[in-house]
């Protein structure tokens, strides 16, 4: 039976469909949890009808979703406009692969991983610029060129900080990434502020880097759902828009694992003890799905912001910051050999 | 802008958000207040002015409503149609008919406020919903009164004494003491119209129409 698991077909399989059954579950009830959590901010206990406690109402969208016809408006490009909603699922599946969500539970363990993850994030922007230019709507264009430079924008800042990081880990491979960070919280690479005392600054960039790529308030210049009609989407309905609000989630999955892993210690145990086996992926679900909250009780905290403030934010504070904590790495470094004894 | 008041900018916005966060917190953590209106709704305020309802006496089970026709008088509208009839056993009058028109009650309240003996007040009703216009044009307002006061004659399965001797003997002959107040106002062919005031009985179905061929034969005797 062992061995039979451990045959590479099986095992492709094995993890093909658990990623896949992880990212639709995730997707289906990321949502339930966002409606819930802004009825509690709001004070109401959000949907309540389908099933105990709304459990259900997941489900009930995805039937109400699926039974909608998929049109393709005359005139648009019918391959891409098709295309879009697949291009946009595809790189958060793919990228999950590498992620290590246990000491040995990893799909395929690159040893460059993260680059891989940023290659494949990156496609999500083109994705969604092809479903807004291939709808043929004036609407789903301009929002689409949205997306292109807010995504631009806070791609450079995103980039900047994962090299910092690289630079201190050393390292590409998110496996190797996570076992540096073993033991104590205090050697999560989040808290390591005697390699750069700007380190948890750091984080907050990457978060907020993180909320503007995956499209999230205060940053949803891509669908603005209460402002604009659906941004890049308009033209899609029923399980072509499912998708691509599925992968938005997926996106913020995917996001969440990789500061998780980076920043937070991935599998490794807060306090030293509880490591192991499955507390692995106890821990790091743990800490994906506390970062996953943040996400939505920001964005039901703060309201959008405009688009030129977007902008100002990434272009006039979070790059010059981002490349400050890259010179200040850069330097410890150099001058300060104890604290890095490897590269010396 | 120089390189302080940027970083003074830039921290004050943070520590702003981070309020923002801790609000939203806050709030979250309070129970929820909404109201799930099918299952729960919320009792109406005092004030809340429905359509006009008899009172039941809470001692007797029975309407306080003397009919004495003063809100009749006071309604500007002609909304009312009141009638009473003096039941046997008891020394003063009790309505037996009251009707509203709510298709042009403007629930002003003179009604109310006309009543010498508190018997009318507004309805917490606001579900009032039918497809029939008669329902409204020809509201029984003591029908209402006598399906309440059915419910009174449950939770009180064995009244005190004095009114004992009055319920019973009321309700198998309500027919006639009807019947007799109308004869004066209307001809005798009006007597079995007379039936929809439906008398308090627990088979109110049968009963009438056992008593409406029943009533032209009484007449002539």
């Amino acid at each position: 039976m062992i061995d039979f698991l451990n045959l590479e077909p099986v095992r492709i399989l094995l993890y093909l469909v658990a990623i896949c059954a992880f990212v639709g579950a995730n997707a289906a009830y990321l949502v339930l949890a966002e409606r819930k959590g802004a009825g509690r901010i709001q004070r109401r206990p959000g949907p309540n009808e389908a099933g105990p406690a709304g459990i259900l109402q997941p489900l009930a969208d995805g039937i109400k979703l699926l039974a909608k016809q998929v049109m393709v408006p005359p005139g648009t490009d019918a391959l891409l406009f098709r295309a879009a909603p697949l291009m946009v699922m595809a790189p958060p599946l793919m990228c999950l692969a590498t992620i290590p969500f246990g000491d040995s539970i990893v799909a395929v363990n690159l040893n460059i991983g993260l680059l891989f993850v940023f290659s494949f994030g990156s496609i999500n922007v083109m994705a969604l610029m092809l479903g807004g230019w291939a709808s043929r709507n004036k609407y789903a264009i301009i929002s689409a060129a949205r997306v292109v430079s807010q995504s631009v924008a806070y791609e450079i800042p995103m980039l900047l900080v994962v090299i910092t990081m690289l630079m201190v880990t050393g390292t590409l491979d998110l496996s190797e990434v996570v076992k540096q960070q073993a033991g104590w919280f205090w050697h999560w690479n989040l808290f390591k502020v005697w390699v750069n005392p700007l380190m948890p600054v750091t984080f907050v960039i990457f978060f907020t880097c993180m909320l503007a790529e995956t499209n999230r308030a205060p940053f949803d210049m891509a669908e603005a759902e209460s402002e604009l009609v659906a941004g890049a989407f308009t033209e899609y309905g029923g399980m072509g828009f499912g998708v691509f609000f599925m992968a938005e989630y997926a996106n913020i999955v995917v996001g969440c694992c990789l500061a998780t892993i980076l920043f937070l210690g991935g599998w490794q145990s807060p306090i030293g003890a509880l490591s192991g086996g499955l507390w692995g992926p106890v821990w790091f679900l743990g800490k994906m799905y506390a970062l996953i909250f943040t996400v939505i009780w920001i964005r039901w905290t703060f309201p959008r912001t405009q688009f030129y403030s977007l902008l100002n934010l990434s272009w006039k504070i979070l790059i010059p910051v981002s490349l400050g904590t890259l010179l200040l790495t850069g330097a410890m470094m150099k001058l300060m050999p104890f604290v890095f004894p490897s590269l010396h | 802008m120089s390189l302080k008041t940027a970083i003074r900018e830039t921290y004050d916005g943070f520590k702003s958000l981070i309020t923002g966060m801790r609000i939203t917190a806050r709030e979250a953590a309070k129970p929820t207040i909404t109201v799930q209106y099918p299952h729960e709704t919320l009792p109406m305020p005092d004030r809340f002015r429905g359509h006009v309802k008899l009172i039941l006496d809470p001692a007797t089970g029975q309407a306080k409503c003397n009919a004495c026709g003063l809100c009749v008088r006071a309604c500007p509208s002609n909304s009312l149609e009141v009638d009473g009839a003096k039941r046997e056993g008891e020394k003063r009058k009790s309505v037996s008919k009251y009707e509203l028109d709510f298709t042009t009650c403007s629930l002003c309240g003179c009604c109310v406020e006309a009543c010498p003996s508190d018997a009318i007040e507004y309805s917490k009703e606001y579900n009032v919903v039918s497809r029939d216009r008669d329902d409204f044009a020809k509201m029984d307002i003591y029908k209402r009164l006598q399906a309440e006061s059915e419910e009174w004659k449950k939770t009180h399965p064995t009244p005190p004494a004095p009114p004992a001797e009055a319920a019973p003997a009321a309700t198998p002959t309500p027919a006639t003491p009807v019947a007799a107040t109308s004869s004066p106002a209307a001809a005798p062919v009006v007597a079995p119209a007379a039936t929809p005031a439906k008398p308090a009985t627990s088979a109110p179905v049968p009963a009438p129409a056992a008593a409406s061929p029943a009533a032209p034969e009484q007449k002539p005797t």
